[in-house]
């Protein structure tokens, strides 16, 4: 694939880096990442890899925007209230780049839905609200051997990791199962400073592209916590786990199920973005 | 003594404070310490078997307690404990 002149020029501060030049500028062009969630972590994410020119772009989220969303998730502005998150992400997200191919999935990841959904793609990326998802798209990325950046943000703190499935600590090797309900604050009882989700997206964005790069260290077997009030990274030493449920050589888990618990929702409350 | 990083849901019940100080030989004494001086606290890292919660993590100076001697780790003065649990968040 060549690229125009005008490629040329709206990817000429990539091109320049001698880490990235043409070469690399033809592997984010080719390159298909999947996104769960388009909300406060997907956001930063869909809007930073469209602009580094990602070929392909997967968005799965079953929401509809809503008032309460846009003070963190930037891909929805005021005129979008009420229609698909998905639909109001890929307007926004070809609007900045027309290169870039969106495939919106206007429903929920499921144990039925994941390992087909991910399929595609070279890289999955969690933004995920809830914590049934986050374990089942781990779940999911172990079997089918796809790269995930988790990422989790909850009132002023964030995380983040990188896995490499069978190589690096999986999510499932630092938490090995979903906290009951009620036990964790849920992200509708708890709040979140917006700017929060920004900070932990646009790592995992920067994660994925230098995965597809192949260039630096990558977030892996370490977690990164960032918090906001004092402003403060730690990086916390994670590995694996040889007792693993899900990623080692005899694991508990064989095939995906969907975790009951909907931690992030109140009891009673509709399904509605944190 | 030995500092004890408080997680943001759990510091309800140390007044806001994301970092206590508490003493102990081991991760089981800590946590009974600290549980005496923040009722309740217990009870929200361990299950009812007084084993360390599933999506809890406790890493002494970093290293997770896993990988050393789980609740019998041993803990010397100048040992940083912290707890960190799953947090979940960024809207599906």
């Amino acid at each position: 694939m060549n690229f125009t002149e005008e490629q040329i020029t709206r990817y000429s501060r990539h091109i320049l880096l001698p880490e990235v030049g043409g070469k690399g500028q033809q592997k984010l062009a080719s390159a298909k990442v999947f996104v769960v969630g388009a909300g406060g972590l997907g956001s930063p994410v869909a809007l930073y890899l469209a602009a580094a020119g990602i070929g392909t772009i997967g968005l799965i989220d079953s929401d509809l925007v809503d008032l309460s969303n846009l003070q963190r998730q930037i891909l929805h502005y005021t005129p979008d209230i009420g229609q698909a998150k998905v639909q109001s992400a890929k307007r926004k997200i070809q609007a900045l780049n027309p290169d870039v191919q969106v495939e919106s999935y206007q429903e929920r990841l499921t144990a039925r839905n994941a390992l087909d959904l991910i399929r595609p793609y070279d890289v999955v990326i969690d933004g995920a609200d809830n914590f049934p998802t986050k374990f089942l798209l781990n779940d999911a990325c172990v079997f089918a051997g796809k790269p995930l950046i988790h990422g989790g943000i909850l009132r002023f703190d964030g995380r983040v990791f990188t896995i490499l499935p069978k190589q690096s600590a999986c999510y499932r090797c630092v938490f090995k199962s979903p906290p009951p309900p009620g036990l964790v604050a849920s992200c509708q009882e708890a709040g979140i400073l917006g700017v929060v989700a920004g900070i932990i997206g646009t790592i995992q964005a920067t994660e994925a592209l230098k995965l597809i790069l192949g260039i630096g260290n990558l977030l892996t077997n370490r977690l990164l916590d960032f918090d906001a009030r004092s402003t403060t990274f730690r990086e916390i030493r994670i590995r694996r786990n040889l007792r693993c449920p899900v990623c080692s050589e005899h694991p508990e888990i064989t095939q995906l199920v969907d975790h009951e618990q909907e931690v992030c929702q109140l009891p009673g409350t509709a399904s509605v973005s944190s | 003594m030995i500092k004890v990083r408080i997680p943001t849901p759990l510091r309800s019940m140390t007044g806001g404070k994301g970092e206590v100080e508490s003493t102990g030989g081991t991760i089981q004494e800590l946590i009974d310490n600290l549980d005496s001086s923040h009722p309740g606290l217990k009870d929200r890292l361990c299950d009812e078997r007084g084993e360390v919660r599933r999506f809890i993590n406790i890493y002494v100076n970093e290293e997770d307690i896993r990988f050393l001697t789980g609740k019998h780790t041993p803990l010397k003065d100048g040992d940083e404990v912290s707890i960190v649990p799953a947090i979940a968040g960024g809207s599906l």
